[in-house]
C-alpha cells in the first residue's frame, strides 16, 4: 500500500518537474512547480516527516510559488522569443543530464546497499514528528535556528532595498518634515512702520 | 527491494528531480525565470534526499538541515526575483544573454 502510494506520488513529481522545464508559458511552469511541491510534500508524509511536508506546502506553495507567479504576471515579457533555442540546447542538455543521472545512479546504488531499509523512525523518542523536531531545534540547534531568522531578515531587507524606488516628480507627504516644522520656520513677524512699505 | 519502501526509492526520485533541474537550466538558457524555478527543483530534490536519510536512519539532524535549506531557498527566490524586477525596470527585457551589456 505504501509502495503504491509512493509510486503514484513519485511519478507525478517527476512528470510535473519535466513540465516545469518544458512548458511554453512560464505561468504554466509555475503551476507545474506548485504541483511538484504538493506531491513531494505527500512523499515526505509517507515517511512520517509531517512537519517538513507542511512547511514545504506553506513556504513553497504559499510564498515562493506565489512570488514567482506575481513576477511572471507583472513583467510584460515576450515569452515566445525567450523560448527560442530550446531545441538547439536540448541535445547538449539531454546528454549532460544522462551523464549526471548515470553518475548519481551509481552512487545511489552503492549507498543504498549499505543504508538501512524497510524500517523508519521519523520521530525518535517523541509523540509526533513536529514535537521531536522542536526538541532538537530549540535546544541543540538554537543558534542555527536564529541564523535562519537572520538570513530571512537580510533577504527581506535586500529585496525591499532593491525594488524600492523614489520618484523625484511625485509629491508625497513627508510625515517627518511635517512634525519637525516649527513656528519660527513658517511665520515671520514684521513690525511695519506707518507710511512705509515692506 | 520490491516489498517495502526503502531509502533507495527516495534516492531514485531525488536523483531524477536533480537531473531534471540541471537539464532545465541548460535548455532554458534565455529565460531566467525558468532557471530560477529549476534551481528550486534542485533544492527540492536535495531536501527529499536529506529527509529520506533522516527518516530511515532515525536521526533528526537531516530534517533540521532540510529546514535550513528551505530557509535559504526562500531567501534566494525573494532576492533573485527582486533583482529580476529591477533589471526589467532598467532594460525592459529579461533575456539573460544581454546581461553582459551592463558590463563597463
Amino acid at each position: 500500500m505504501l509502495l503504491i502510494a509512493f509510486y503514484i506520488l513519485s511519478s507525478v513529481v517527476v512528470l510535473s518537474a519535466l513540465f516545469v522545464i518544458a512548458a511554453r508559458n512560464p505561468v504554466h511552469s509555475v503551476l507545474w512547480l506548485i504541483c511538484a511541491f504538493f506531491t513531494s510534500a505527500g512523499l515526505l508524509v509517507l515517511i512520517g516527516a509531517e512537519f517538513l511536508a507542511m512547511l514545504l506546502v506553506v513556504v513553497y506553495v504559499g510564498a515562493v510559488a506565489v512570488l514567482f507567479l506575481f513576477v511572471v504576471m507583472m513583467l510584460d515579457v515576450d515569452f515566445v522569443e525567450l523560448k527560442q533555442g530550446f531545441l538547439s540546447y536540448l541535445p547538449a542538455g539531454a546528454l549532460l543530464g544522462l551523464a549526471l543521472l548515470a553518475e548519481i545512479a551509481v552512487v545511489a546504488v552503492a549507498a543504498s546497499s549499505r543504508a538501512p531499509s524497510g524500517t523508519f523512525d521519523p520521530k525518535p523518542g517523541a509523540q509526533t514528528n513536529a514535537e521531536a523536531l522542536s526538541k532538537v531545534i530549540y535546544t541543540d540547534n538554537l543558534l542555527l535556528f536564529q541564523m535562519a531568522g537572520v538570513v530571512l531578515l537580510i533577504a527581506m531587507i535586500g529585496a525591499i532595498v532593491l525594488t524600492l524606488r523614489s520618484r523625484p516628480h511625485v509629491r508625497r507627504q513627508s510625515a517627518a518634515q511635517q512634525t519637525t516644522r516649527r513656528r519660527e520656520d513658517a511665520v515671520e513677524l514684521i513690525d511695519v512702520k506707518p507710511g512705509q512699505g515692506l | 527491494m520490491a516489498g517495502t519502501l526503502g531509502v533507495e526509492h527516495y534516492l531514485a526520485v531525488s536523483a531524477a528531480l536533480f537531473t531534471i533541474g540541471v537539464v532545465g537550466i541548460f535548455v532554458n538558457r534565455k529565460n531566467i525565470i525558468v532557471i530560477l524555478m529549476a534551481i528550486e527543483l534542485i533544492l527540492l530534490s536535495v531536501n527529499i534526499n536529506l529527509v529520506a536519510f533522516s527518516a530511515f536512519n532515525g536521526d533528526l539532524a537531516g530534517q533540521v538541515f532540510a529546514l535550513m535549506v528551505l530557509t535559504v531557498a526562500a531567501a534566494e527566490a525573494a532576492v533573485g526575483l527582486a533583482i529580476l524586477v529591477v533589471y526589467f525596470r532598467n532594460r525592459g527585457e529579461i533575456a539573460v544573454e544581454n546581461v553582459s551589456v551592463l558590463r563597463g
